[in-house]
């Protein structure tokens, strides 16, 4: 049976209406497409700047991480050359106080740094226990520094280093430079301290702090000249290597091995500033992905806000056009509504025909205006600058274009609700008697 | 075959009431061609609409095939007036932008019958038109678009044709080709109503009332 034997139906007739009014038709076509095609260009630079955005960030990110990835290797290698450099107190020492006098009045016994020494879970290098305080010098009536270290207490499971201090002999002192300078002191001279003789060692060069107004001597000769035998104040860590290991485990590690009875300080040195820019680098990241997001986010709203004034007032615009086009379709086939209604065709089916044609032009149109969007959207997404993207395949998107599918054949339908219903209810008696 | 029991049909034009069809009785046999003459508004296509369940009277009733369409739904009256009644208008009313075999095959959107294609050649080729088959109406003479018309009120097998003015706008030959199908209509058991003020077209008639302001007044 060919095409031209089958008999008649709803399709073919519609066919053929379709084929005889062009006009009509298409500019139901292109009034879909209109509206199709403003929505999926809406919702392709919507989809483009999400894309775009992701980039941004991506590569902010990118650029960051390789940033903060040297920053962490300086840092390792800083942390390599120099380490932390730990100041460790007497559990009891007031803080505040140490921070005010700018040395520690609470003691701990010298032992302490033979154990922190002997220690194999230390990572802690060089070890200067310190005795220190300030006192009075009555042979010459002012108050000076006093300190007393031995130099660095070997490591007895490490190969030994280079000493980072040398011990000053006992009988000897070393002589800060304001002092030196101002009780004309020469290296070789003869002072003495509370009574007690000893010879001037050298003379330091002028460091612009305390220690120009400092004596330095032996722990042992320090710990005699302040009545603190076997104790000390302090234990100066220094060039702690500690690589992958943050100074906090490296303090916490310290008080573990002498049982709690330390307080811990972390000494400013290069590392931790590096450490703080590395964290301030860190942090500024963060804050400016934050803020690239935001003002991001932002340009969406403006172009959310935009569609959302566009797209209904399309829509609205093409649902009515399309209703004129079905009511002037109704009414320009109302003789051929008439017979057909004579001949016996339900008012229903004549609804039928009215809501199939609007099918199908809603999908046509839906089809045409999802090409045509997308194109757009391509177009005005690669003329903008902030709509960058890696290619165009990326915004193509099938849930959009289903949706369009479906929903643009659902609206024509809706749109073309009333003439339809018009048509179904048109009587053919009035239709046939007018003729 | 068709039946009316004084039927009237009152419209309103404009605050004025006017009485189409008043008290109108008739009876159409199969196998009967019956002739409705009368004067332009006399009530004769009034009738014709009502006998054909388009038009329900304001009294009396119609019964087509012993069943009364106006006491069917909207549905079942469509589905009475495809199985057994064929309208031939003198409009033709033919769908413009469907061929001669479209519109013949039309009343299959209504009831789809086996074979509705072959009889719509059959009929076609019958009425003299076969090598027509796929132009449009308006490429054929007003002849041939009324035995489109003709064949299409066929194509369903009716029991009665209601002819309003089927040769009002034909030649003499042509309206005589019409009619002559008609009469063969009947001989084949089928009935007619012929709605006409032509002389002409009542000769064919086995039967013809005279109408004249909505009532027989002959006949």
């Amino acid at each position: 049976m060919t095409f031209l034997s089958k008999p008649m139906t709803v399709w073919r007739l519609i066919a053929k209406e379709i084929l005889h009014r062009k006009l009509n038709f298409a500019l139901g076509v292109f009034s879909v497409m209109a509206a199709s095609g403003v929505v999926v260009a809406q919702f392709t630079l919507l989809r483009a700047h999400d894309l775009s955005t992701e980039h941004i960030l991506q590569a902010k990110h990118a650029k960051a991480e390789v940033r903060l990835a040297k920053m962490e290797d300086d840092y390792r290698k800083y942390m390599k050359e120099l380490g932390f450099n730990l100041l460790i107190l007497p559990k009891e020492q007031d803080l505040t106080e140490f921070w005010e006098s700018g040395f520690a009045s609470a003691t701990m016994p010298e032992s302490t740094v033979t154990t922190l020494a002997n220690s194999k879970k230390i990572l802690v290098r060089h070890l200067l226990p310190i005795v220190q305080q300030r006192i009075d010098w009555p042979e010459q009536k002012r108050r000076i520094i006093l300190m007393g270290t031995r130099g660095e207490v070997p490591l007895v499971h490490r190969k030994p280093l280079e000493p980072m201090l040398l011990a000053v002999p006992a009988g000897q002192c070393v002589v800060g430079y304001e002092l030196a300078r101002d009780l004309d002191i020469k290296p070789g001279q003869t002072i003495t301290l509370r009574g007690t003789s000893m010879e001037v060692q050298h003379v330091r060069s002028e460091c612009g702090t305390a220690e120009d107004a400092t004596i330095w001597v032996g722990l042992a000769d320090g710990q005699k000249l302040l009545g603190l035998e076997g104790r000390i104040n302090a234990i100066e860590a220094l060039k702690c290597h500690c690589v992958g290991v943050s100074s906090a485990q490296t303090r916490q590690e310290v008080v573990g091995i002498l049982s709690g009875q330390v307080k811990v300080v972390l000494r400013e040195n290069k590392v931790t500033l590096r450490a703080k820019a590395r964290d301030r680098a860190k942090a500024e990241h963060v804050q400016a992905m934050a803020s690239e997001l935001a003002s991001r986010n932002r340009l969406k709203q403006n172009r959310e806000s935009l569609a959302g004034v566009i797209v209904p007032a399309v829509l609205l615009a093409a649902a009515v056009w399309i209703g004129l086009l079905t009511l002037s379709n109704v009414r320009e086939r109302a003789t051929e509504i008439g017979i057909l209604r004579a001949i016996g065709v339900r008012g229903r089916s004549i609804i039928g025909v009215f809501f199939t044609r609007a099918m199908v032009t809603g999908l046509l149109g839906a089809a045409l205006g999802y090409a045509a969007g997308l194109t757009i959207g391509i177009i005005v997404q690669r003329s903008s600058p902030s709509l960058r993207v890696e290619s165009a395949g990326e915004l193509f998107e099938p849930l959009l274009m289903i949706i369009v599918l479906v929903a643009a054949p659902l609206l024509a339908m809706l749109a073309s609700w009333a003439p339809a219903m018009l048509a179904g209810k048109q009587d053919p008696a009035v239709i046939l008697a007018r003729e | 075959m068709l039946e009316i029991h004084n039927l009237s049909k009152r419209y309103a034009h404009g605050d004025e009431p006017v009485d189409a069809v008043v008290d109108v009785s008739l009876n159409v046999a199969p196998g009967e061609f019956v002739g409705v003459q009368g004067p332009s508004g006399c009530g004769k296509s009034t009738l014709l609409l009502a006998a054909g369940g388009l038009l329900a009277g304001d009294s009396g009733h119609v019964l087509l095939d012993g069943q009364d369409p106006y006491a069917l739904d909207p549905d079942a009256r469509a589905a009475l007036r495809a199985r057994r009644v064929g309208f031939v208008f003198q409009q033709f009313h033919l769908v413009p932008y469907l061929s001669v075999l479209d519109n013949v095959l039309s009343p299959s959107l209504a009831m789809m019958t086996d074979g509705a294609a072959g009889r719509a050649k059959m009929l076609i080729e019958h009425f003299g038109i076969g090598d027509r088959l796929h132009h449009k109406p308006g490429e054929l003479s007003t002849g041939e678009r009324q035995r489109t018309a003709l064949a299409r009120a066929l194509l369903n097998r009716p029991g009665i044709i209601l002819a309003d003015e089927p040769t009002g706008n034909l030649d003499a030959e042509s309206a005589r080709d019409v009619l002559e199908y008609l009469t063969e209509f009947t001989r084949d058991g089928g009935a007619v109503l012929l709605v006409t003020h032509d002389d002409r077209a009542s000769g064919y008639a086995q039967r013809t009332v005279r109408m004249r302001a909505g009532r027989i007044v002959e006949g």
